[in-house]
């Protein structure tokens, strides 16, 4: 800290003695976290080479790879990565294209367009078990639900969404809880937009949609990949949307991988191979996230 | 210094008093009690505070969750001796499993409990070496609900032991989808303690077993592709929309508001149909046996709720105190008192089914003896087998297996598989799943 | 003739805020207006608009569960886990905006990665370390796995917010003699402090929400509501009312905290797209 305060030092001093203290004060950050992944992580590579159940104590020893072999050649594996993948990509559309429009509408001026908005963000703060729950039995219940009684009103039968197209309702339920998140934000970067700027390109006859292609659109990337990033981090693990809902299934046509782990290992405590699935995942959500942080991150100049 | 710092300070503080607070809490003589949110266990809830009132050296301090998730809850307690509980709810699946573990304290209750009063399969499931290791709260068998009202008017008659032919023939007559009456409601929400509970019972009684004495799976049978064909295509036909989000309580709703015929599941649902508080065909609800299947045997259904200790509770006497007055005919009598005879805690005790009170408030109470009386868990399947259990398989690995199992059956009940693909599916996942626990290796 | 268009617009416009703005909050306004009916009246068939309210569910829910146990325990480890994610991001952004090095990109990517471990998979190697450190059911515990799963994301969007703070403005700070201390409080907070106050009410409401670990880390003392909504999501019988109610009261203090906050909220997080 001394040398920090040495006030009279050239321009470029700064930046080389800022590497000590710039360390300092990264390193808490850095040492906490670094535990928390290390030590879990070794922990869990450890124990996904053993056999180690907690119901089955009989059963222990050097596993090997078996446990990786057991969850890798599972014929669901397959799928239920496929279902993360799905699961991610369609949040992340019907979300970011949802909030840009959305927050295009809500940037306009009309009657009452502060509660409107209010009332559109809301369902962010509702918690993730709350709005499965609320989605499964009040809304699209097939006899009890909202959404069946007003198809039976127009004269349809209701269609039982959670059985027939688990996935997409899963997505569906997931995007609801996403979408204002991405609304917020894309709203703050909409009203942020210069109005002479828009104003400029009306008056040089650039119809609404060119407004949005060429004007609001390339504003908006930014505030995009924010969107982008923070969704995807928690897209990756969801858990407790498709344990309330569908469990998996029927199936495992709405497993995830976090969800697959469970059901094959940790529901019969089997740590071992609930381990190596741990370590598949960070592969995995390792590789979608190089290729996502690339993307992203140029946008973020990180 | 900012504000926010100050902020900072004062939340680190509170961190490190809540911390030590919290964890000097566990005063002695505090018992912490994991409970499943049913109503008998709500009630006991309740009353418990005259538990107190007697003992006041003891002072009970409730866990109530959704069983799926007390399950993973008390499970990863007991195994890492982790020792948060001092009583827990546990089903007659876990006690004989933990119990070989050494993980459950042994209870020896005194003869003013009156041990010879428990019914004897239900004691038998909690035994492991001649020693018991929980006492049952309530215990649970299966029966056939139907509408009376609406047998009445096809001109319907229901056996007194119907088969599952005439079953069908029955929901086919009474499905009215246009005013939402379903003829048949099962389980078909995927779970070992949900459809595969029902489906189990199902395929013992057409001849079908989960495992033969070598420990392969046996799923591939005949007699699974008989019982799960005429599951789905009953389902199909008469069930009600939605039926692979169905379990025990998603039914329970169903029929208490009006639109099963028939719903064949657990009897504790007998106490709940016949209450005009809950239900709005109290007073239009028949029973009667469970079907019979074409091999006609087998085990049927026996599931208990038990109140065990931990080998790691350091409060044990008193634990053992407690669960002996929750599962007394005491506390029988004091639930009739405080609440109503038809809610107190079934098929536990014979002196409730001797009670001429409780006969009266639950006409299926001799029926409901019988059927626990004779579910055998352990009884012969059509061919041998090494496990036993009624509607599950007495290992550790059926919770992961049954509810792989139960997903695949899922899966034929909402069109996504044929019952011969589920099948020949569910065959090799469950070899998969036994090979990778070592057994049959 | 334009007056007409615009009018015509304008119509359109707030019939359409309107209605998806309505169409989006549906499911709350009925989650709120379920648990005021009774058992029998949340399962009617087609459901009901209009009816009796009757505190009957809101009645039993508090009867089975103490609702401010679950609420006071569910705001001290929101915020104890956010006060100490700040504490320590703070410092952390600052030296990543402002003392770059080669290796500050992947540390950033480093740290986000970490929260992209399922929780599914090391359930119990963080089970056996809480157990031994004594953090089972404790608030502490539970603050701590909170605030760590939170972290990366807190130090990731105050890094981007410091970034926008124009360099010279905290180097004319050091000139006047200032030392880094005082330049993070006195110079560089008060201007992110719009993007520390989103930051800080994020993690508040991503802390709230958390259920897994929330429910696998505590039982009794430390339960927050996400544990009192497991203890109503399927009981026996009809639960459509406690349900419901209990959901309310779940999520009543969070929703209402979030409306009133959301101005604040909103205006951190630009993400320096203003410029």
């Amino acid at each position: 800290m001394q040398a920090v305060l040495n006030t009279s030092a050239a321009p470029s001093a700064p930046a080389r003695k800022g590497k000590g203290a710039g360390f300092l004060l990264l390193s808490p950050a850095v040492f906490i976290l670094l535990v928390w992944s290390i030590v879990p992580l070794v922990m869990t590579l450890w124990y996904s080479l053993q056999n180690y159940n907690l119901v089955d104590p009989t059963l222990h020893g050097f596993a090997g790879i078996n446990n990786y072999w057991y969850l890798l050649t599972d014929p669901d594996f397959l799928q239920s990565l496929l279902n993360t993948l799905l699961l991610v990509a369609g949040v992340l559309v019907i979300s970011v294209g949802g909030g840009t429009l959305l927050a295009v509408l809500y940037d306009q001026d009309f009657f009452g367009r502060g509660i409107a908005r209010v009332l559109v963000i809301s369902p962010f703060f509702v918690m993730p078990t709350v709005s499965a729950l609320l989605w499964k039995n009040l809304m699209l219940h097939p006899i009890y639900g909202v959404y069946s009684a007003m198809m039976r009103a127009v004269g349809l039968t209701p269609i039982d969404w959670l059985s027939q197209y688990p996935l997409a309702t899963v997505m569906m339920i997931v995007s609801w809880e996403w979408l204002p998140f991405a609304v917020l934000i894309l709203l703050t970067a909409v009203q942020s937009l210069d109005g002479e700027q828009k104003e400029a390109a009306r008056m040089d006859g650039a119809g609404p949609i060119a407004r949005f292609r060429y004007i609001i659109l390339p504003h908006l990337s930014r505030a995009i990949s924010v969107v982008v990033m923070i969704e995807t981090i928690y897209l990756l693990t969801i858990f407790a949307e498709i344990s309330v809902t569908t469990a998996g299934g029927p199936g495992v046509a709405s497993s995830n991988l976090a969800f697959l782990i469970y059901s094959r290992a940790l529901l019969q405590f089997d740590v071992g191979g609930a381990s190596a699935g741990g370590v598949i995942a960070i592969v995995i959500a390792n590789i979608v996230a190089a290729f996502l942080v690339r993307a992203v991150a140029r946008n973020l100049e990180v | 210094m900012s504000r926010l710092t100050q902020a900072l300070c004062l939340a680190g503080l509170t961190a490190l008093s809540c911390g030590s607070a919290l964890s000097t809490a566990h005063a002695a003589g505090t018992l912490t009690i994991a409970t499943v949110n049913n109503g008998d266990m709500i009630i006991m809830r309740q009353l418990s505070s005259a538990f107190e009132k007697a003992h006041p050296d003891i002072h009970l301090n409730w866990v109530t969750l959704e069983e799926n998730v007390l399950r993973q809850r008390v499970t990863t307690d007991i195994a890492t001796g982790a020792g948060q509980f001092d009583v827990m709810t546990i089903g007659n699946y876990e006690v004989p499993i933990w119990a070989k573990q050494k993980w459950l304290a042994e209870v020896t209750p005194d003869a003013a409990y009156d041990m010879s009063d428990i019914l004897p399969s239900v004691r038998e499931g909690l035994m492991n070496d001649g020693k018991i290791y929980a006492l049952p709260f309530y215990a649970e068998s299966v029966m056939t609900y139907y509408r009376k009202d609406l047998f009445q008017k096809a001109g319907l008659s229901m056996p007194e032991s119907p088969t599952y032919d005439q079953i069908r023939q029955f929901a086919d007559k009474i499905t009215d989808k246009e005013n939402q009456v379903y003829g048949i409601c099962l389980r078909g929400k995927p779970g070992w303690g949900e459809n595969m509970a029902y489906v189990t019972s199902l395929a013992n009684t057409f001849g079908a077993q989960w495992f033969d004495m070598s420990w392969k799976p046996a799923l591939n049978s005949d007699a699974w592709k008989n019982a799960l064909n005429w599951y789905v295509s009953a389902m199909k036909a008469d069930g009600p929309p939605g039926a692979t989000s169905n379990g025990f309580n998603e039914n329970l709703a169903l029929f208490a508001s009006g639109h099963c015929g028939m719903w064949i599941d657990s009897t504790v649902a007998g106490g709940l149909l016949f209450d005009p508080k809950q239900s709005q065909v109290a007073d239009k609800v028949g029973f009667t046996a469970v079907p019979k299947g074409t091999y006609g045997k087998g085990p049927t259904w026996l599931w208990s709720w038990n109140l065990a200790i931990p080998a790691s509770s350091k409060h044990r006497a008193d634990a053992e105190t407690f669960i002996t007055w929750a599962t007394s005919k005491e506390y029988v009598k004091l639930v009739a008192e405080k609440k109503r005879w038809v809610a107190v805690p079934a098929g536990t005790r014979a002196s409730t089914y001797a009670n001429p009170d409780y006969q009266k408030a639950a006409p299926f109470a001799s029926f409901v003896l019988n059927a626990i009386k004779t579910a055998d868990p352990s009884g012969p399947t059509a061919q041998p087998r090494p496990y036993i259990g009624a509607q599950f398989v007495g290992i550790p690995q059926f919770q992961g297996i049954g509810t792989q199992v139960g997903q695949t059956v899922a899966a034929t009940l909402s069109g996504q598989m044929s019952v011969e693909q589920a099948l020949t599916s569910a065959q090799a996942s469950v070899g998969r799943t036994m090979r990778q626990s070592g057994h049959g290796q | 003739m334009a007056f007409k268009v615009n009018c015509g617009k304008q119509i359109a416009v707030t019939l359409l805020g309107w209605g998806v703005a309505l169409w989006v909050f549906f499911p709350i306004f009925w989650m709120f207006l379920t648990g005021f009916k009774s058992e029998v009246q949340a399962v009617s068939t087609p459901p009901q608009l209009f009816f009796k309210p009757t505190l009957s569910s809101y009645a039993e829910v508090f009867e089975r569960a103490n609702y401010w146990h679950f609420t006071i325990n569910t705001v001290l480890v929101s915020v104890i886990a956010t006060g100490v994610a700040l504490a320590l991001a703070v410092p952390a952004a600052y030296s990543m905006a402002f003392m770059p090095s080669k290796r500050t990109r992947s540390t950033l990517l480093w740290m986000l990665s970490t929260r992209m471990l399922p929780s599914v998979g090391v359930l119990v190697p963080i089970y056996l370390l809480a157990r031994n450190a004594h953090l089972l059911d404790t608030v502490l515990g539970l603050a701590i796995v909170d605030m760590l799963t939170n972290l990366p994301i807190v130090i990731w969007m105050l890094f981007t917010f410091f970034r926008e703070v124009p360099a010279p403005i905290l180097e004319a700070g050091r000139m006047d003699g200032a030392s880094r201390w005082q330049e993070m409080t006195m110079v560089l907070l008060p201007l992110a402090l719009p993007g520390i106050a989103s930051t800080a009410l994020l993690s508040l409401i991503l802390c709230w929400n958390e259920a897994f670990w929330s429910l696998n880390l505590t039982s009794s003392n430390a339960a927050p509501l996400t544990a009192f909504i497991a203890s109503f999501s399927s009981p026996e019988g009809l639960f459509f009312g406690k349900l419901s109610a209990a959901s309310t009261l779940a999520v009543a203090p969070i929703l209402v905290f979030g409306w009133f906050s959301q101005k604040q909220l909103v205006r951190g997080l630009t993400f320096g797209a203003v410029k």
